[in-house]
């Protein structure tokens, strides 16, 4: 939290826009946009790492699975409603077979589903090629595909849009904001979440009071493909195209995000708030350095320090409530 | 057929406090005769014979056990004595190879922990009892929440889980001022505490005690062997695991010897001593005369240790 402030308030003072936007509308809906796009991910990866997993599939699974709305609606020109249903089935797939094979196998889910990245990656690159005759790029060219309108209206649309904002906010950041308080109410008062903590603290100790520990995990890589289906559904509808290779990249963001929030890399411990925190310091630092006129090149330099930061303070923080007595 | 299983309320009434009401002494080698357990309750808990192999690694061979509520069995042996063994057939992780169980006087086999602990069996182990980046009440009731409404809006009831969870604990003699204080925080005692208090609170008959004290402290010790009489006073059937007599002698209302897989002897406590199975657990008898030359050594210093552990954990709150 205190963290986000003083990014927000680096930026307001390193402004050098005209007008001084940051603060003003154009600012916020520029950084809230940015950071829902990585946050409605972020939470439900952070949930997985507290649940003790990591899931680097889940940036590509953002850029595949806007490929595969785009096949539907625009090659194959299924109703748009039908082709998220698909999307979302295809997803949920996904999340299983992450899940299982990393319970099954007990492998390290980061080289399962760095595997899981991979293979999507070169699969949707080359899919895409095939199937659409040598172009990386579907577009919708149907002038009205059935139910894109209305999908638009839910997913890829826009909010208060006024004279000073004619862009208005992304309906993104809504369902950021619904995730995150759909994150933090089942990690802190359901009996799932008691079942996250436990699964990444001690999955032993767990197991032995009898948490289904295999179940929650499962359940957990569901929830991050899931969540990164939202985003292709949403970057889809609302650009009515999908390019390959979209999304490569972003594993990352989410789990900058979930490590800024203060979950930990270990599992165990984290909120969903945290997360979604995270996600809104990576869009300020994104959309910052453009307003304080700085090269966008100096992005990734300034994650990594802030990533530095926050896995002390964090580090300090895990010490501390360990061995706090003795 | 043994006797009809009785009910087992008017326990506090045979606990530890007169062991002379204790069921006649079986040695080892003889328990796999009639299972005639003389007056009293049936036991909570009866281990006939039971053997297990791993291939043709004898880990258990013909070892028999009663357990008693009210009452606290230990199971005394060296590393390799085959007590883990021993708690797995226990608590369902394993399946003996032969010999049976009979719980409150029925036949049982367990297909898997689940179902031991579905009857009342709980095992709390050594290092694996708690999650210590979790609050004490997610720990308390991990696996077994409250909740409240229903349909997606069904949640845990936290306060309620507080409220029980501090009940319990206070049970145990432990005040747990901030319900949120996570589990890492608590002292190696009170976190056996946790787990024992658990393992009561959701109806645990008989409850399997792996080593609780072998990673701790002198101190710590004493403060779990507190709680090891809690859960006895509480009318629980508890089974001490341990390789350290010390420990054992106080709270023990009778010792199981275990060497090698095989049973050195079962003694109620007025029939044994903290030397005695010192010596037993040394060597037994091919190492009779060295156990009698550490005896003159070491007794008076035992027995001193003995009677202030004893003094200790008689001593209420």
């Amino acid at each position: 939290m205190l963290a986000a402030i003083v990014v927000f308030l680096l930026f307001a003072i390193t402004d050098s826009s005209a007008n001084h936007l940051w603060l003003k509308q154009t600012g916020v809906a520029a950084w809230t946009t940015q950071a829902a796009f990585f946050g409605i991910v972020a939470v439900p990866v952070g949930l997985l790492m507290i649940g003790g997993e990591f899931d680097l599939s889940a940036g590509v699974m953002t850029g595949v699975t806007a490929i595969v709305m785009a096949l539907l609606v625009g090659k194959w020109h299924v109703n748009t409603w039908i082709a998220i249903l698909i999307t979302i089935a295809f997803a949920t797939a996904i999340g299983l077979i992450n899940g299982y094979i990393v319970v099954l196998t007990k492998l390290p889910s980061f080289i399962v589903t760095l595997a899981t990245f991979f293979i999507l990656r070169g699969a949707s690159t080359g899919g895409v090629l095939l199937l659409n005759s040598g172009s990386t790029q579907i577009t919708v060219t149907t002038a009205h595909p059935a139910g894109l309108s209305s999908a638009k209206s839910i997913f890829g649309s826009s909010f208060f849009s006024s004279g000073s904002l004619p862009s208005g906010y992304s309906t993104a950041i809504l369902w950021f904001i619904a995730v995150t308080i759909v994150g933090t109410w089942v990690l802190s008062r359901t009996t799932f979440g008691n079942w996250i903590f436990a699964a990444g603290g001690d999955q032993n100790a767990a197991r032995n009071v009898g948490v289904p520990v295999n179940r929650t995990k499962v359940l957990l890589f569901v929830s991050t493909a899931l969540a990164a289906a939202l985003v292709g559904i949403i970057s889809f509808t609302q650009a009515s195209s999908a390019v390959s290779e979209q999304g490569v990249g972003y594993e990352f963001f989410y789990i900058i995000a979930a490590v800024v929030g203060g979950c930990l890399l270990t599992g165990g411990y984290g909120s969903a708030i945290g997360a979604a925190l995270g996600a809104c310091i990576i869009g300020m630092a994104f959309e910052g350095v453009i307003y304080a006129g700085w090269d966008s090149s100096w992005d990734f330099a300034f994650l990594g320090v802030i990533l530095f930061l926050a896995v002390v303070v964090n580090t300090l923080i895990y010490r501390r409530a360990l061995k706090a007595r003795r | 057929m043994s006797e009809p299983p009785t009910n087992t309320k008017e326990t506090t009434a045979m606990s530890g406090e007169n062991p002379e009401s204790a069921p006649a002494v079986h040695t080892g080698r003889s328990a796999a005769t009639s299972p005639t357990t003389t007056d009293g309750p049936a036991p909570a808990l009866e281990v006939r014979s039971v053997s297990k192999y791993f291939g043709s690694v004898n880990a258990l061979e013909d070892v028999s056990l009663d357990v008693h509520a009210g009452q606290v069995t230990c199971v005394l042996g060296d590393n390799g004595a085959g007590k883990s063994t021993l708690i797995k057939i226990l608590s369902g992780v394993h399946t003996p190879d032969s010999g049976e169980m009979l719980f409150d006087g029925d036949p049982v086999t367990f297909a898997g922990p689940r179902e031991a602990r579905a009857h009342g069996i709980a095992t709390v182990f050594q290092d694996l009892a708690t999650v210590p980046l979790m609050s004490v009440w997610r720990n308390f009731f991990l696996g077994n929440e409250p909740t409240r409404g229903r349909g997606p809006l069904q949640r845990m009831d936290i306060k309620q889980a507080q409220r029980v969870m501090r009940e319990e604990m206070a049970k145990m003699g432990i005040d747990v001022r901030d319900p949120n204080q996570t589990v890492g925080t608590l002292s190696g005692g009170e976190r056996q505490a946790v787990a024992i208090a658990r393992a009561v609170y959701f109806g645990a008959k008989v409850l399997i005690l792996d080593e609780p004290t072998s990673a701790l402290g002198v101190r710590q010790s004493g403060i779990v062997l507190k709680y090891v009489i809690q859960a006895r006073e509480l009318g629980r059937a508890v089974i001490f695991i341990t390789h350290n007599p010390h420990h054992a002698y106080p709270v023990g209302d009778r010792f199981v010897l275990l060497k090698r897989g095989r049973m050195l002897g079962s003694y109620a406590k007025s029939d044994t001593s903290i030397a005695k199975l010192t010596s037993l657990m040394a060597g037994g008898a091919e190492l009779e005369e060295l156990s009698h030359e550490l005896q003159r050594a070491v007794d008076p210093s035992v027995k001193e240790v003995a009677k202030e552990l004893a003094a200790e954990v008689k001593t209420p709150g």
